[in-house]
């Protein structure tokens, strides 16, 4: 099946000279959670305004099921919902009115018994009234949730979607990207909380100063880049780590007690067997290993560095 | 054509006047009143008539002209520029509508509102000064021609204000003294021969001229001139506000 985003050669250069964007190609896959990563002014909203319509490329091509997104805009652009990063609604709106305003903006007659749904969905319908200078922060948030989903979109961009929030509503709002997921809807979401990539995404792209560098599933991602640590806690702890040892690159805890071996599919390291096999025949003994998987996190801060 | 989206904004842009109804009805009505006792009372005892017509009357169309440049343009200016300043405009600008579409929204909802407040001021006036309107279609069609005219107008000036300073400078330092000095108060035949040349090139005196026209069949310049000059304003603002819209002056940039 044909890709739900397909975004090719796509460039922006900021009236300022700025290159925000040099040479963007990511096609994003129906029903999937996309999670674009990246550091602060990497590109990741610029990229999704242009997808969205909010500001014009400079060049390239971006098709959103099919359909351009400047010759059929009206097609392209009613598949998409969007919850840009800022808390941006307008304060003196009742909840209700502006979810409503939503909809009819993107050309959908009205459904109030789906608006009721929405709102209930989000926790929102016991404040349906309320303006929305009246909300906290976290209500805001899941009033513009609600106000992108008002039109019942086939793709979602959740622009820094829990930038801010705390961790119960976190866990809410990865509930809700999960329902929708199930519903068929395509997700993307940038984020630099990588725990929220790690947790959701299906595949994870990372731009970095206007390029993507990386574009892989998350899984495989994981097991390719991903670090792996095996740490052997000793019998007895050993002052020194023996000559022979060299190859294998081990860390000594300061009291000696514990050997810390860390490798990756890509090392030309030996392998965790024959270290063992080693420590053995060395007489060296443990009573007890545990192995940890390096997070997304720390893959990321290495393809980032890498590419500075 | 988007119709529901159109009537989205318009709806919501209405909704704003009557929740801000103080600010947007009362407010001039009350300026209104003021104006007939201060010029209407004070002066007019002074001047009796001009081309025959009470000078309470004579006023009434300058005084309906001059709200609804400056409401047409504050309504209208306002309306685009909150969403760009409170950054709400992403909806807008994502949303599956034309340029033509937001425009007919926009000025249409500031149009609207304008209009509305010209007949309360219209009936407002009919309080103090017996009021006789000879061309009320004319009358009418001035007053929609110049309520969109300026509501366009109004509307640039949001897209082009950068700071709540910005919105308010055009309306204050141009518009303001070019009503005032567009015969909304008196005759141009009551200046003197060079400052009635130079009123000439005041846009403002044609819509007020044209305006009066429509209720007393009097004027300071022709009809026609008063109309044609109206509709190439019209024309010049959907020229700038086409061109806007096609390279993404301050909206999509």
């Amino acid at each position: 099946m044909p890709s739900i985003i397909s975004i090719s050669g796509v460039t922006k250069t900021y009236a300022t000279g700025f290159k925000a964007l040099k040479e963007i190609n990511l096609e994003i896959e129906r029903g999937e959670i996309f999670a674009l990563l990246g550091p602060n002014g990497a590109g990741k909203t610029t990229l999704i305004s242009i997808v969205c319509g909010i500001v014009n490329r400079s060049s390239g091509t971006v098709t959103v099921d099919g359909h351009d997104i400047t010759r059929d805009y009206r097609a392209a652009r009613s598949l998409i919902g969007l919850v840009p990063q800022e808390l941006t609604i307008d304060a003196f709106e009742s909840v209700w009115a502006t979810v409503n305003y939503s909809r009819g903006l993107f050309g959908k007659p009205a459904n109030p018994a789906f608006v009721e749904k929405v709102l209930r969905d989000l926790s929102l319908w016991d404040k349906k009234d309320a303006k929305a200078i009246t909300l906290s922060g976290g209500m805001k948030r899941r009033l513009m949730i609600a106000k992108a989903l008002s039109h019942e979109p086939r793709v979602l961009f959740l622009d820094e979607p829990t930038a801010g929030v705390d961790v119960e509503l976190r866990q809410d709002m990865w509930a809700m990207v999960r329902r929708l997921r199930e519903d068929g809807v395509t997700i993307i979401l940038t984020t630099h909380y990588i725990e929220e990539a790690e947790a959701m995404a299906d595949r994870v792209g990372v731009i970095n100063r206007g390029e993507i560098v990386l574009v892989e599933e998350k899984a495989e991602l994981m097991r390719t880049l991903g670090r792996k640590r095996l740490v052997l806690e000793l019998r007895s702890p050993i002052a020194a780590i023996p000559e022979t040892f060299s190859r294998y690159g081990l860390e000594r805890s300061p009291d000696g007690g514990q050997l810390t071996y860390t490798y990756d599919n890509q090392s030309e390291r030996p392998g965790v067997a024959s270290l063992i096999r080693d420590l053995e025949a060395a007489g060296i003994q443990f009573r007890d290993i545990d192995t940890q998987n390096s997070s997304l996190e720390e893959i990321f801060v290495n393809l980032v560095r890498k590419d500075a | 054509m988007n119709l529901r989206a159109v009537w989205a904004i318009y709806r919501m842009e209405m909704a704003r006047a009557f929740r801000t109804v103080l600010q947007s009805i009362v407010s001039p009505v009350i300026s209104t009143s003021l104006y007939f006792v201060v010029f209407g009372s004070a002066i007019g005892s002074r001047i009796t008539e001009i081309d025959g017509i009470s000078y309470g009357a004579f006023i009434v169309p300058g005084l309906i002209m001059l709200s609804l440049l400056t409401q047409s343009i504050s309504n209208a200016s306002f309306a685009i520029y909150f969403p760009k300043f409170v950054g709400s405009i992403y909806e807008l600008l994502s949303a599956p509508v034309s340029y033509l579409e937001i425009v007919i929204a926009y000025v249409g909802g500031a149009a609207t509102k304008s209009i509305i407040l010209g007949l309360i001021i219209l009936a407002t006036a009919s309080l103090f000064v017996p009021l006789h309107v000879e061309h009320p279609v004319w009358m009418l069609a001035f007053l929609v021609l110049t309520a969109v005219t300026f509501s366009l107008f109004g509307f640039i000036i949001g897209i082009w204000a950068k700071s709540f300073e910005q919105l308010q400078l055009v309306p204050l330092l141009i518009i303001t003294p070019l009503t005032f000095l567009g015969g909304s108060f008196y005759s141009i035949d009551m200046l003197p021969g060079i400052w009635r040349t130079v009123t000439l090139f005041n846009p403002v005196l044609y819509l007020v001229s044209g305006f009066r026209w429509s209720f007393y069949g009097k004027s300071d310049v022709s009809i026609g001139i008063s109309l044609g000059m109206t509709v190439v304003f019209l024309l010049v603002c959907i020229a700038i506000v086409a061109w806007i819209f096609r390279t993404g002056y301050r909206l999509r940039n």
